[in-house]
């Protein structure tokens, strides 16, 4: 008779030897595969702040993030980012704008209207919305969008901040539409039966029950949707504008983080200074995307937490 | 048993198509077969492909692949070994070469054409024409309404290529700083990151003021005539005004090669200097270069 031990003495007692090699040649291999990935995180980030952190020798950081003019190929370069921070900024506040009622309505309505035949089309149709490639979006922003938005607010071009935040809000939308929904489905059906035998309607319970009960998941579906903004690289780099002063309003043409890098990253000499302040940039992404997804985890552990008890 | 068998099978597989292609002489196909990789300019890279398409077709067993990505990424190709040719259109920087020699080699350039860098508005511009300085405060951001020039009263919407092109590193040599060798482009210039999109943008703008290379010029765009002063001829780019020199902004466009080119590569560069190399450059609205084999 067996006693009942936990984890893994319990699994390999009264196995055949075989067995037990060959579940612990699979276990090795799971956790190299568990530590190759932190190991390749880990070196990307070193060679992320050990090419980028040698710019600070030339540039002082307080220059480099908050100067306003960049010329990293004349004699002699001045780097400064903060024209491409607020470009960043100003995109992604823009495609939240438009992605976040839009996003956490379609959640509530697949969660709590939609009939079971209509979630079935629309959770799928979402996921092929989130797989667009993005030069695709890119190209239909510049081809469609750009020269709507110029002729509809009277402006000198479409290539803006505009056009680029309305073309990445539909890049954050299926991210904030799946996990809202994942948030909206999560909570107790009590809270909503207890809702309805209290006669409120359906709007009255989505909007002060389902909501509130659900707002970490969503709160955090829109942190995730905000990092991924940021990091959007060719959409913006298409139809952004990329003017190099800063950007007044959001209609004027602008430059990001992400699109500078990719599109001088390539012939800036190797280790050279423009190559080392693309790097900062890159490690000023880096900081940015961290201190998002850290705050979207923490409110999600908070969710969770919440409605375990 | 079986299993075995389909791995070995799939290993010999992989195995086989692993050696083609991996260098002159190498290839199974022709004993004079081999791989040319150029990079570079976007301004050449339809006349790159031009040229490595017909040289295909006369030369089989010889393949020639060809990127674009700017003057600027053929060169740090070039040094750091991931190309064999590089085509530039503006001269390598005195760095540049520093680092090409560090690396062991001495970066010899040859002008295999030459290309006027044609200013282009919308066709609806009633403007024809521009000084070099009005071109040049408009790059700078002086001149920022299109009445400052002869136009309608509206706001100049300047385009420029990305200073990873050749292009902007000419003109801005060229014209930006024809007077002061300080100055910049404006705080106001948008720099958009293709020849197509900066092309795409003017047609459909009637704002635009943008330049490129003769060869992407197309019927939907309006050439400018460029005067040297206002005393001047308005002169427009073409085949005989940038060969003798009237055409201001016109520039030679270079094929570079680690050291002198060698077996494969001094004939593909030979080829590319002769009659046949030289008529697709013609075809193509760039000028034969005058040296001609």
């Amino acid at each position: 008779m067996r006693t009942r031990k936990c984890g893994k003495t319990f699994l390999s007692e009264g196995h055949s030897p075989k067995r037990r090699v060959g579940e612990k040649v699979i276990e090795a291999l799971i956790r190299f595969s568990g530590w190759i990935t932190l190991i390749v995180l880990g070196l990307i980030m070193i060679l992320l702040f050990r090419e980028g952190l040698p710019i600070f020798g030339y540039t002082d950081p307080v220059s480099f993030l908050f100067g306003t003019t960049w010329l990293p190929v004349s004699s002699p370069p001045v780097f400064g980012i903060l024209p491409f921070v607020i470009g960043s900024l100003m995109i992604t506040l823009v495609a939240l704008v438009i992605a976040v009622p839009i996003g956490i309505g379609t959640a509530a309505f697949i969660s709590e209207i939609a009939p079971t035949g209509l979630k079935e089309l629309l959770k799928p149709i979402i996921e092929i919305l989130a797989g667009f490639p993005s030069i695709v979006l890119g190209f239909i922003g510049f081809i469609l969008l750009a020269p709507l938005v110029q002729s509809v607010f009277h402006l000198s071009t479409g290539l803006n901040g505009l056009t680029a935040g309305i073309m990445l809000s539909l890049i954050c939308l299926p991210t904030i539409i799946s996990i809202s929904e994942d948030a909206l489905s999560s909570v107790p059906s009590e809270y909503k039966e207890a809702s309805y035998a209290l006669g409120a309607t359906r709007w009255q319970t989505i909007r002060k029950v389902l909501l509130p009960a659900a707002s970490p998941g969503v709160v955090a579906s829109i942190m995730l949707g905000m990092g991924r903004a940021i990091g959007e690289t060719m959409t913006v780099l298409m139809i952004s504008g990329g003017r190099l002063s800063i950007p007044t309003n959001i209609t004027d043409p602008m430059s990001a983080l992400t699109a500078r890098i990719a599109i001088e990253i390539n012939n800036a000499s190797f280790r050279g200074l423009q190559f080392q302040a693309l790097f900062a940039m890159g490690i000023v992404l880096f900081l940015i995307t961290l201190v998002v997804n850290i705050v979207a985890d923490l409110v999600l552990e908070k969710q969770r937490r919440r409605l375990r008890a | 048993m079986k299993r075995i068998i389909l791995v070995f099978l799939a290993l010999v597989f992989l195995a086989s198509s692993c050696t083609s292609g991996l260098g002159p002489g190498t290839s199974p196909t022709s004993p004079a077969g081999g791989n040319i990789v150029v990079k570079g300019s976007d301004t050449m890279v339809n006349l790159a492909s031009a040229w490595a398409e017909e040289y295909e077709i006369k030369h089989p067993g010889v393949k020639v692949s060809v990127s674009g990505g700017g003057s600027g990424f053929g060169i740090t190709a070039l040094i750091e070994g991931t190309t064999d040719i590089c085509n530039n259109s503006r001269s390598w920087k005195p760095e540049e070469v520093e680092n090409a020699r560090a690396k062991g080699f001495e970066p010899v350039s040859v002008a295999v054409a030459l290309d006027g860098v044609a200013v282009v508005v919308n066709p609806q511009n009633p403007v024809n024409s521009l000084t070099i300085d009005q071109l040049a405060a408009i790059y700078t951001g002086k001149i920022a309404n299109w009445r400052e020039v002869g136009g309608v009263d509206s706001p100049i919407v300047v385009l420029s290529r990305d200073n990873n092109s050749g292009t902007h590193i000419f003109f801005k040599e060229q014209v930006v700083q024809a007077k002061d060798k300080q100055a910049e482009y404006g705080p106001d210039v948008m720099f958009l990151p293709t020849s197509q999109s900066i092309s795409d943008e003017v047609a459909r703008n009637p704002y635009a003021i943008a330049y490129f290379g003769l060869g992407y010029v197309t019927r939907e765009h309006k050439v400018l005539g460029i005067k040297k002063d206002t005393s001047s001829e308005a002169v427009k780019p073409d085949m005989s005004t940038i060969k003798d020199g009237t055409y201001p902004v016109a520039r030679p466009l270079y094929v570079t090669t680690r050291g002198e080119a060698q077996g494969l590569i001094k004939e593909y560069i030979d080829w590319i200097l002769g009659s046949d190399g030289q008529k697709i450059v013609s075809e193509l609205d760039f000028v034969p270069h005058a040296t001609q084999k």
